[in-house]
């Protein structure tokens, strides 16, 4: 049996479903970030399945452009989270509702 | 070989990929991360089967070696050991796994509606890496300098973040 575009876009609505479930359901900062992570890489993967069926790289410079941009966004938001560590000693998600009343 | 190969791909990913969300044995950061490692390195698996080499070298280099040593740096600097105890709350669940069900859905739907590729065409460009650079320099040379200026401002803005007193 043939491996189609449909079989690696299975994978990555699975892949993505999966990250949905850890943001949603994970309390732990970090490991809510991961997940968010595994969302980012299962779009690359759809990305670079299409370019590939369609015989066209711009997918693939797409797939670049994310990686970099991920990575940016990698720094940015541990360093947020290490910043919001600093005044609160936690990184739980519901020890920060402070725009709560 | 090549279907064999697949299979035995996106298994392994989707495996790690559950275990980075949902652990059984461990509710510890640092596992979480060590299966999101292994992860990204059979996803690379997958761009190998795709005949995206360049990328494939490049998600092994930037994610599984400087994205996951960040991430392992900041969970071993916060020292998150009481995290452990914590239970997963059912609203959440129920939450979750209600809106992955809607996403899923989603998908099913419109996978169905498509038509299915009959025949994969030969691969034009093999090995990619000339193409790819060719393209990256010349149409899209505006957005490759705009990313490196991104690069640029987010290191700033984190030497900012990590400084002691925020002002």
């Amino acid at each position: 049996m043939n491996v189609g575009l449909e079989h690696y876009l299975v994978v990555s609505a699975l892949l993505f479903a999966l990250g949905l479930l850890g943001v949603i359901t994970r309390r732990n900062l970090l490991v809510v970030y991961m997940s968010l992570e595994l969302m980012l890489n299962s779009a690359n993967l759809a990305l670079v399945s299409f370019s590939r069926f369609n015989d066209n790289l711009n997918g693939q410079v797409m797939v670049f452009f994310i990686i970099t941009v991920a990575a940016a966004e990698v720094a940015v938001g541990l360093a947020l989270i290490v910043a919001l560590y600093r005044k609160r000693q936690s990184a739980h998600v519901e020890d920060l509702t402070s725009m709560k009343l | 070989m090549e279907e064999i190969l697949f299979y035995i791909f996106a298994f392994l990913t989707l495996i790690f990929g559950a275990l980075v969300v949902a652990n059984p044995f461990s509710r510890n950061p640092v596992t979480s991360a060590m299966f999101l490692v292994l992860t990204i390195i059979s996803m690379a698996g997958l761009f190998v089967l795709l005949h995206a080499f360049f990328l494939a070298a490049v998600q092994v280099l930037v994610y599984a070696g400087a994205v996951m040593v960040l991430f392992l740096f900041v969970i071993m600097l916060l020292d998150l050991k009481e995290e452990e105890r914590r239970k997963v709350k059912k609203l959440s669940l129920v939450a979750g796994l209600i809106s992955i069900g809607a996403i899923v859905g989603i998908f099913v739907k419109s996978l169905l509606a498509t038509q299915p590729v009959k025949d994969l065409p030969a691969p034009m460009h093999d090995g990619a890496t000339i193409p790819l650079g060719k393209l990256l320099f010349t149409n899209y040379l505006l957005p490759f300098e705009i990313v490196s200026l991104l690069l640029l401002v987010a290191m700033v803005g984190v030497i900012l973040l990590s400084k002691k007193d925020l002002k």
